[in-house]
């Protein structure tokens, strides 16, 4: 069959294959036609004149593959993106961790950081922050160059004011962040209770246990092995009577771990019940 | 004739009423799958398949991440992400960047379809302002499917078929009214 992208599938596996073996990152689990898109999209947007160019260059120079790593995973976010999903976090989730003397809660696939600045002004509303901790981790490190400096476009803050408002804030969004030239710098105090890490999903362990664990549109891009994999690594890194939160098209449905768990409200949050 | 495998219809401004218009009129034997994209207002999801649900007696639903597409079945493309076809004929979601400033973008999910389905797979483009879809029906014919165009005359926002009939160079321009017919004579048992 002729091909419409500019990689071929044949190519696709053996850029997976250099990228595994030279690399050691795993791409064999990624769901194909979105991997493609991005390998095509990617060998354009970077001009190379041949797919023997693109295959070297990926295998052979480092700094490029960095480059190559963040264009090949999706790194597109906003700040409290599905407001009624935060509504959720702040009505009955983040509340519910009252009880516990030290929050720590786990955002898995953080890409540039918003879902974390978004959870941090979360936290000092309802005045957890001074006894949580987030985790922010990324397959991809120069996302988390970014998320750790805490400034975004200022050209965005007037939607994300939107959802934040639309998921319950009451406060002026502006006063979280200092306008500098085209960027919103977002408070300190916010940031002190992040740490920023690199951590592949794909092959390292759990490294530590939670009591909140959000990963929101990242299992889209894998197969359902993976995903099942990755939803064993959520499940050995959750408390008992943790939560899990995943993307609004995402779900533990007909995989491994869910029959110890429960479905809460009507956004995907589930509840870990027995260990 | 050939047999088809999956049908992906398009369309964005004005594309809604073509679609309440013809789907009454499919037959609800088709041995095919009808894959449809429209860019719409984020959250209105529900809103779209319970509107076309009501005209059809053909299973509609929003298409869902990993999914097996089945003959038969009308699947909707969710707000706000991209939607995949696999090469095992399943569904993948994507939330990278827009394209043409739509997401779900026509093009990609035509795209991936032409990958996936090669000349087993007929691609319509209906009304709308901008030129998403225009690429993917190349992709389409390329890979050896059929590819049509509302005609523009009956188009209540005629950019997108327009550019559709310029550039990719369409097996057929359908009036509203030839629409279900045509989709019917697709099926091997209407």
């Amino acid at each position: 069959m002729s091909q419409t992208g500019i990689i071929s599938d044949e190519e696709v596996e053996i850029l997976i294959n250099d990228v595994l073996e030279h690399h050691g990152y795993d791409f064999t689990g990624y769901s194909r036609a979105s991997l493609k898109r991005r390998l095509s999209r990617l060998y354009s947007l970077d001009k190379h004149l041949s797919f023997a160019e693109f295959r070297y260059k990926t295998l052979n120079d480092d700094v490029y593959f960095k480059h190559f790593v963040e264009g090949v995973t999706v790194n597109v976010t906003e700040m409290f993106r599905d407001p009624a999903f935060y509504q959720m976090l702040r009505k009955q989730i983040l509340p519910n961790l009252n009880t516990y003397p030290f929050i720590r809660i786990w955002l898995a696939g953080c890409s540039t950081g918003e879902e974390a600045y978004s959870i941090a002004i979360l936290l000092k509303e309802l005045n957890l922050l001074h006894k949580s901790l987030i985790y922010a981790t990324d397959i991809n490190p120069t996302v988390l160059e970014k998320a750790s400096l805490g400034m975004f476009p200022l050209s965005q803050m007037k939607s994300y004011s939107e959802n934040y408002i639309a998921a319950g804030g009451i406060k002026d969004f502006s006063s979280y962040y200092s306008a500098n030239y085209n960027l919103a710098k977002f408070d300190e105090e916010l940031k002190r209770k992040m740490i920023f890490s690199t951590h592949n999903l794909v092959s390292d362990r759990s490294f530590n246990e939670f009591q909140l664990i959000l990963c929101r549109n990242v299992l889209i891009y894998f197969d359902r092995p993976l995903q099942f994999r990755v939803l064993q690594l959520f499940d050995q890194s959750l408390e008992n009577l943790g939560y899990l939160a995943l993307g609004t098209k995402e779900t533990i449905d007909f995989s491994p771990i869910s029959a110890t768990y429960k479905k809460v409200g009507t956004e995907k949050v589930w509840r870990k019940v027995s260990a | 004739m050939r047999k088809i495998d999956a049908l992906v219809i398009g369309g964005s401004a004005g594309s809604l009423d073509v679609l309440l218009k013809i789907l009454p009129e499919i037959s609800p034997n088709i041995d095919f799958s009808i894959i449809i994209v429209v860019h719409r207002k984020q959250g209105m999801d529900s809103l779209l398949s319970d509107l076309l649900s009501y005209r059809t007696e053909l299973k509609v639903k929003e298409a869902d991440e990993k999914e097996k597409i089945l003959k038969g079945h009308v699947y909707i493309a969710p707000s706000d992400y991209h939607l995949l076809i696999e090469k095992d004929f399943t569904f993948s979601l994507d939330y990278s960047e827009k394209i043409n400033y739509s997401r779900p973008s026509i093009d990609v999910t035509f795209q991936t379809a032409a990958d996936a389905y090669g000349d087993r797979l007929v691609c319509l483009l209906l009304s709308g302002s901008n030129a998403d879809g225009v690429n993917g029906l190349i992709s389409a014919k390329k890979n050896g499917g059929i590819t049509l165009a509302q005609d523009p005359e009956s188009a209540q926002v005629t950019y997108m078929p327009e550019q559709a009939i310029l550039r990719a160079n369409v097996s057929a321009v359908l009036k509203i009214e030839e629409m279900a017919n045509y989709i019917n004579s697709l099926s091997l048992n209407p």
